[in-house]
């Protein structure tokens, strides 16, 4: 049911960027795509009633000094919390790549709506 | 860009510096509680752009000017790469972890442990840091009313 | 000399780093370094023919680690990308002196190459879409380099569409996870071996094939292409057009239908048809241009489509389970016309931003008569313009007989056909650039053109002598079994490729 609800974002972002004519509401449309897959991710590596991944001085076998296998079954999978946050930095990149080339077409053209920004055709 | 009113600007030369070690903090512990180099990077730039909306675009210039931030920037970069490479040079194998395996391995759960991930965490977060500076910079050149172009400095980044 | 495989993805990184430190002053020393860097990964390449590595990062044991990979189709494709990287690179040291920042300019493209080279060599489907999104948002920003109007507005269509690519290819990325439980793609085309096509995993596949779409530009997703590739600087048109869209489109579609997921009737069909659109639409499209650069973008899209055409029809011939014989030839026509058109569409874009830089126009109507000025430029061109029409000697007939004998072969005369039909608008559009570029009568305007050469001229002839001597690499039994072969037998053996790894 969560997975349900992530895709209808994901198709909310892509409407917002297909249909709109204003070229930030374009850029914020391809931003709501990106945090619907991110949200997507996290909730791939949730476990029923788990804990976070982060090793704590109760997690250790204080004779042995390896970890806990309760802990390892039990927390969520972290995995996809790595592919996340890598995920998050591209988007940071190519948000502030598409954020300044809207700001110099604005310099240049004096509007933000893509219909009149039609310079090259055929 | 012009900055605010007194008590902003008081206010805000007594916060700066709670940010900036807290960022610091964040960055150095990457290895023990959430964070690391990303997010600590992000916060030791949001300490500058707190300084950017107090005192206004001129006086964050002059401080640190975006030539000297591009190439902390690099400088960053270049020590993340370079520690992958002494990983080849030391382990054998690219991005291994060659202080934990052979030279320091520490004791877990203790600020000097890991290996080399601290190390990768202070140069992502110098990295990401100047970064984020350069681009909030170059994006507070446009300013409502006024032709950028007025405003583009000889080594303006895109 | 055999080079431990990341030397190829962390040299030119870098290398990107250090550049920007140089400034304005050091621009000389940061060119050099550059060039330096792109020949050193040109003799890499080579010497790494051959070679079938696995390399685990950091000395982690596979599904825990990521590994890159060289195998046939990886060694084909970084030859291909040191080719022409190393003379467009050349030819920016004297084309880019108009623009104000090189050094970020040469980090940038050295970050693209970066990029270009973890996609190739990745083995780990996350890290193959961190790659390619490295590569990506570089290509992004060196679109819009000179900064005008219309290079502004032909980046942002570029980068909207191809964001909107990458973000499908993240979504497929993640069904893929969360169906098999692993990343690495030896790991999981042993697990949808074994488990088979469930919903989730067949949307993934649809996923993927939209967003490498996006990115190869083929025909529904192709409408940032006509903007993108003319506004850009010269030589980042020839790299775009000459190998970007190939990796990052057609290099991964290819790794994730044939060696992942495995070939289908449907998924084949599917190819077969995308590449026709592209071939007749790019075809059609092209011919009315009067705008030289183009004309060059839109004849890309139409050549595009042949690959993927030889690509499909191979998968095709796979999955119906027919002769070997008859796909690995499919496949061998596409891969074969890959490399060539890598050739001789980069060198086509470099002989038009060398025609731009002295006449400081695109328009063929302006132009005329060129050729007693240029004749360096010209020669090449007609080189260049003969091997994409498929004329004889040169490389291009070769890979257009292929794919003609591999359609016929399979009984499928119609399409065999349409690529004969294709070819002949593709001898149509470069005759028209030959007659109204270069033949004709010089209008006065352009009375006092001379010709850049030097390191521009360099670049050029050594692509010409590439295109002449192209065919070598079919006919040659030595030069075809050490280079094609593999990479088709890897496309060929399909889901083996997971086998292959894990044993490795």
């Amino acid at each position: 049911m969560p997975y349900a609800l992530c895709f209808l974002l994901f198709m909310i972002g892509l409407y917002c960027a297909v249909v709109k004519k204003n070229m930030v509401k374009i850029v914020i449309g391809i931003m709501v795509m990106e945090y619907a897959v991110n949200l997507f991710l996290i909730m791939l590596g949730y476990r029923t009633g788990g804990e976070a991944p982060i090793i704590d001085k109760t997690h250790i076998d204080p004779q042995t000094g390896q970890v806990l296998a309760n802990f390892v079954s039990n927390s969520v999978d972290p995995l996809p919390q790595a592919l996340v946050l890598t995920a998050i930095v591209i988007s940071l990149g190519s948000l502030a790549l598409m954020i300044s080339i809207c700001i110099r077409t604005y310099g240049e053209y004096g509007t933000f709506d893509i219909t009149e920004i039609r310079r090259l055709r055929g | 860009m012009k900055g605010m009113t007194v008590i902003v600007k008081t206010i805000a030369s007594w916060v700066k510096i709670l940010i900036f070690v807290f960022g610091i903090y964040i960055v150095i512990f990457g290895h023990l509680t959430p964070g690391g180099g990303f997010a600590g990077g992000v916060i030791l730039a949001s300490s500058y752009v707190l300084l950017m909306l107090a005192f206004g675009r001129q006086f964050v210039e002059e401080n640190l000017p975006s030539v000297v931030a591009s190439k902390l920037d690099c400088l960053g970069a270049f020590l993340f790469a370079m520690i992958a490479t002494l990983g080849l040079v030391f382990g054998g194998s690219f991005f291994i972890n060659f202080l934990y395996q052979k030279y320091l391995p520490g004791e877990p759960l203790h600020l000097i442990s890991a290996g080399t991930i601290p190390l990768s965490n202070i140069a992502i977060g110098l990295k990401v840091g100047a970064s984020l500076f350069l681009v909030i910079l170059s994006l507070s050149i446009c300013c409502k009313g006024k032709d950028y172009r007025a405003n583009i400095s000889v080594d303006e980044k895109e | 000399m055999s080079v431990p495989l990341p030397v190829f993805i962390a040299i030119p990184l870098i290398a990107a780093f250090l550049l920007p430190i140089f400034g304005k002053k050091g621009k000389a020393t940061a060119t050099f370094l550059a060039n330096l860097v792109t020949v050193s990964l040109l003799v890499f390449a080579i010497s790494s023919i051959g070679r079938t590595d696995v390399y685990e990062v950091g000395k982690w044991p596979i599904p825990l680690g990521i590994n890159l990979v060289l195998d046939g189709l990886s060694s084909l494709l970084l030859l291909a990308i040191s080719v022409v990287s190393s003379a467009a690179m050349m030819f920016s040291t004297r084309y880019m002196e108009r623009y104000t920042a090189k050094s970020k300019y040469l980090s940038l493209f050295l970050l693209m190459v970066a990029g270009m080279n973890g996609v190739v060599l990745s083995g780990d489907i996350f890290n193959l879409f961190v790659f390619l999104e490295i590569a990506s948002l570089a290509s992004y920003a060196l679109v819009g380099f000179g900064c005008g109007p219309e290079e502004l507005e032909a980046s942002f269509k570029y980068m909207v569409l191809g964001s909107i690519g990458s973000i499908f290819v993240l979504f497929g990325v993640a069904l893929v996870y969360g169906n098999t439980g692993t990343l690495n793609m030896a790991y999981i085309s042993k697990a949808i071996q074994a488990s088979g096509l469930n919903a989730g995993l067949a949307f993934a596949l649809c996923l993927f094939i939209t967003g490498f779409g996006l990115k190869a530009a083929l025909v529904p997703f192709h409408a940032w292409l006509p903007d993108a590739h003319p506004s850009a600087p010269a030589p980042i048109s020839a790299m775009l057009s000459g190998i970007l869209i190939k990796t990052l489109g057609i290099y991964a579609l290819a790794r994730v239908v044939f060696n992942v997921f495995g070939v289908s009737i449907e998924v084949g069909w599917l190819l077969v048809v995308l590449g026709i659109l592209s071939m007749v639409a790019g075809a059609f499209l092209a011919i009315g241009q009067w705008d030289l650069k183009r004309l060059l973008a839109y004849s890309s899209i139409s050549q595009i489509g042949y690959v993927i055409l030889g690509i499909g029809l191979g998968a095709t011939l796979i999955a119906k389970g027919a002769n070997v014989a008859w796909a690995s030839l499919a496949i061998l026509g596409g891969l074969f016309h890959l490399v060539n058109h890598a050739v001789y569409k980069s060198l086509l874009f470099l002989t038009s931003g060398s025609v731009e830089m002295s006449t400081g126009t695109r328009q063929m109507k302006q132009m005329g008569g060129l050729a007693e000025r240029m004749p360096v430029t010209r020669a090449a061109c007609t080189v260049a313009s003969a091997s994409i029409a498929g004329i004889p000697p040169f490389a291009g007939f070769w890979s257009k007989l292929i794919l003609v004998i591999a359609a016929v072969q399979a009984h499928l005369y119609w399409v065999a056909a349409i690529i004969v039909f294709v070819s002949l608008c593709t001898l149509i559009m470069y005759l028209k650039v030959q007659r109204y570029v270069f033949l004709g009568e010089l209008p006065e305007s352009l009375q006092g053109i001379k010709e850049h050469s030097g390191s521009m001229a360099v670049a050029m002839v050594f692509l010409a002598c590439l295109c002449v001597f192209m065919g070598l690499l079919l006919l040659v039994p030595s030069l075809k079994h050490n280079i094609l072969d593999p990479a088709v037998s890897v496309l060929i053996e399909g889901l083996g490729y997971s086998a292959r790894i894990i044993n490795m």
